[in-house]
């Protein structure tokens, strides 16, 4: 099992943060690497077991669903479905604390799974560095950081 | 129950920050607030269990406090007050360190819950908050050689978790004066007035909460004519309602103000804007759940489901005869049984009511005023009877319900809004070896696990779609009695609520 962990300051308030983070289908809107994303089914894109279908700007399309949301932790985790990365029971969570001092937040991201032998190190890189570290790095010059 | 969370970020890397903490004597090092620190009976630092007697530097006193926990892995340790000089009991606080991976930086939170007297409350929040934790935080920077952990200024006050309500609170420990929906005397909705009560201040195991929604139920009739006892004049009817916590009194634990509850039982009291009541009855309400959903469902949720899987358990292959299949209590049975299998029949006034009941999954709405519902009935299901019926129109029809039967069916009275039922010919049961059921609300809300137990099967109902609770009408509070003529007058369908 391959774990990643990523994490970062923003320098907003964590409740501003997560009106944007908290949107499983808003990833087009903040994340630099997705083209566009529907929720299946007609489903709310805050219901637990929703899918959402997106496709990257490189191409690939990725389904992922919506395991837990609690607006209370500010927390959401959510599994791959489909994708091209070769990955197998893929889970990540996305947690957001709020840092009293200065009013910022700590935001972390983090991800465990399988794949093949020898490829460990590749998806960890490909996962924390582009997908989790892009998302970070985008939502740092949206709100500071 | 006060709660004190702190955080801040350090521009060190997490192993430098945590050599410095994890040494559960090391806080004389650089702690200004710690004087000299001992452990005691000569333990580890590090050893769970461990009480490490320090002298507070200012010289006001000796503080003990005890290790519960300790992990390097997760970088965190936990640690419980046993004496000291101010009232800070059951004190419990958490340490924990986070790398900042984009930058070898370290979250630092530090946390507390403790019981206080009220009225001491703010300052021993300020006092732990800003005099302890980050105090410790600018001290620990210092030894780093860190620039000093600041609030930014022109940002916000840090709030870990703001109130949803704006309103000027009532003083924490001071009786409230509050507008609340008065009954005068027994009888009638001309009973009800509207005037200003005094709410009581939390006492032990008590909260104050301001209401955001209150349903309005058919037993509130039942309290307002006194035919249950419930509400001696001058009292207040209502027995649910969903709202936010604005004080907590002492020895209550895991709810604190703001958190968001609601309620769907005795003792009555919930036709007002603010109200005291124990801790014990609140179920905290999920997120996705709003106070008018709340109001409107809880009660009637929570009777639906105690009807249909504590009374009884309908399951596959039941065939249930549901009255005022329209009604507040009777569509979410619609909607329960019939996911749970069985067949759902439903008496309704009107073809609108038909319609609303078919959509809420009676699959044979009967119009009672065009047709007989017991031939109905027979006709339906081919003259077998149906397995369970629920009774809550009472009077006469209770006695048409047993006839719509089968044998060795349940008959569930649960209320009797068409008028008290003439005693029954319970040798005749034998004719059916039929079961009566008289349920009491009360006997199955009684206990604050089993109310827990029954909103959590009701939450997930809610949450999975199987119920769909619509608030229908909404009257404003002052305007209850008009709210009681419309129920009384079946005029309204789905969940009434009331708004303060």
């Amino acid at each position: 099992m391959v774990k990643v962990y990523t994490s970062s300051v923003l320098a907003a308030p964590a409740d501003q943060v997560w009106r944007v983070v908290r949107d499983f289908n808003g990833l087009p809107d903040w994340h630099p690497a997705i083209a566009d994303s529907r929720i299946e089914s007609g489903l709310p894109a805050d219901r637990v077991g929703c899918v959402r279908n997106f496709n990257l700007k490189d191409g690939g399309n990725i389904r992922e669903q919506l395991l837990s949301l609690s607006d209370y932790d500010m927390t959401c985790s959510y599994s791959i479905l489909v994708s091209p990365m070769g990955v197998e029971n893929y889970v990540a969570t996305l947690k957001l604390t709020p840092v009293t001092d200065g009013n910022r937040t700590f935001a972390e991201w983090s991800a465990e799974f399988d794949c093949e032998p020898g490829r460990e190190r590749e998806l960890a890189e490909l996962v924390g560095n582009g997908v989790f570290q892009g998302g970070f790095d985008a939502l740092k010059q949206r709100f500071g950081g | 129950m006060p709660r004190v969370v702190k955080s801040t970020i350090l521009d060190a890397p997490v192993e430098a920050v945590w050599d410095v903490i994890r040494d559960f004597n090391g806080h004389e090092d650089w702690h200004p607030a710690v004087g000299r620190s001992v452990i005691e009976g000569g333990l580890r630092a590090d050893q769970v269990g461990c009480v490490r007697l320090f002298e507070l530097a200012d010289g006001s006193g000796e503080i003990r406090e005890q290790l519960l926990a300790l992990s390097d892995r997760e970088r965190s340790f936990a640690y419980c007050i046993l004496e000291a000089p101010i009232p800070l009991d059951g004190y419990v606080a958490q340490v924990r360190l986070k790398p900042v991976t984009d930058g070898r930086r370290t979250f630092w939170e530090w946390r507390s819950e403790f019981d206080c007297p009220p009225e001491r409350a703010a300052e021993l929040v300020q006092l732990v908050g800003e005099g302890i934790y980050e105090a410790g935080f600018r001290a620990v920077a210092e030894r780093l050689g860190l620039a000093t952990p600041r609030a930014r200024p022109g940002r916000a006050a840090p709030r870990p978790r703001p109130a949803p309500s704006t309103r000027q609170e009532v003083p924490a420990g001071a009786p409230a004066v509050t507008e609340a929906v008065v009954l005068e005397r027994h009888g009638g909705p001309e009973v009800l007035s509207w005037r200003e009560v005094e709410v009581p201040p939390p006492g032990r195991g008590q909260v104050r909460l301001r209401h955001g929604a209150i349903g309005l139920n058919y037993i509130d009739v039942y309290c307002r004519t006194g035919y249950f006892g419930l509400v001696e004049p001058p009292g207040i009817l209502g027995m649910e309602a969903a709202g936010v916590i604005t004080e907590v009194g002492q020895g209550v634990h895991g709810l604190q103000p703001g958190d968001r509850v609601g309620y769907a039982c005795a003792p009555p009291g919930a036709y007002a804007r603010l109200r005291t009541m124990d801790a014990a009855l609140l179920v905290p309400l999920p997120d996705w759940l709003d106070d008018a959903t709340a109001a409107a469902g809880l009660l009637k949720g929570m009777t639906a489901e105690f009807l249909l899987h504590r009374v009884e358990q309908v399951g596959a292959g039941d065939r249930v005869l549901v009255h005022a299949a329209a009604g507040g209590v009777g569509t979410l049975l619609c909607q329960w049984a019939s996911h749970l299998g069985a067949t759902v029949i439903g008496t309704v006034g009107s073809p609108e009511k038909a319609r609303q009941a078919r959509a809420n999954g009676c699959a044979f709405p009967i119009l009672y005023r065009e047709q007989d519902f017991v031939e109905a009935v027979d006709e339906i299901t081919r003259g077998e009877g149906c397995t369970v019926v629920y009774d809550a129109v009472g009077g006469d029809n209770l006695a048409r319900s047993f006839e719509a039967l089968a044998v060795r069916g349940h008959l569930v009275s649960y209320g009797q809004a068409s008028g008290p039922i003439p005693p029954q010919d319970v040798a005749g049961y034998a004719a059916k070896s039929a079961r009566l059921s008289r349920p009491n609300f009360g006997h199955y809300t009684g206990d604050p696990a089993e109310v827990r137990s029954i909103a959590r099967r009701l939450f997930a109902a809610l949450e999975q779609g199987v119920l769909r609770i619509e608030a229908g009408r909404a009257f404003p509070l002052a305007e209850a009695a008009a709210a009681h003529r419309a129920l009384e007058a079946r005029e309204t369908i789905g969940s009434t609520i009331l708004l303060p």
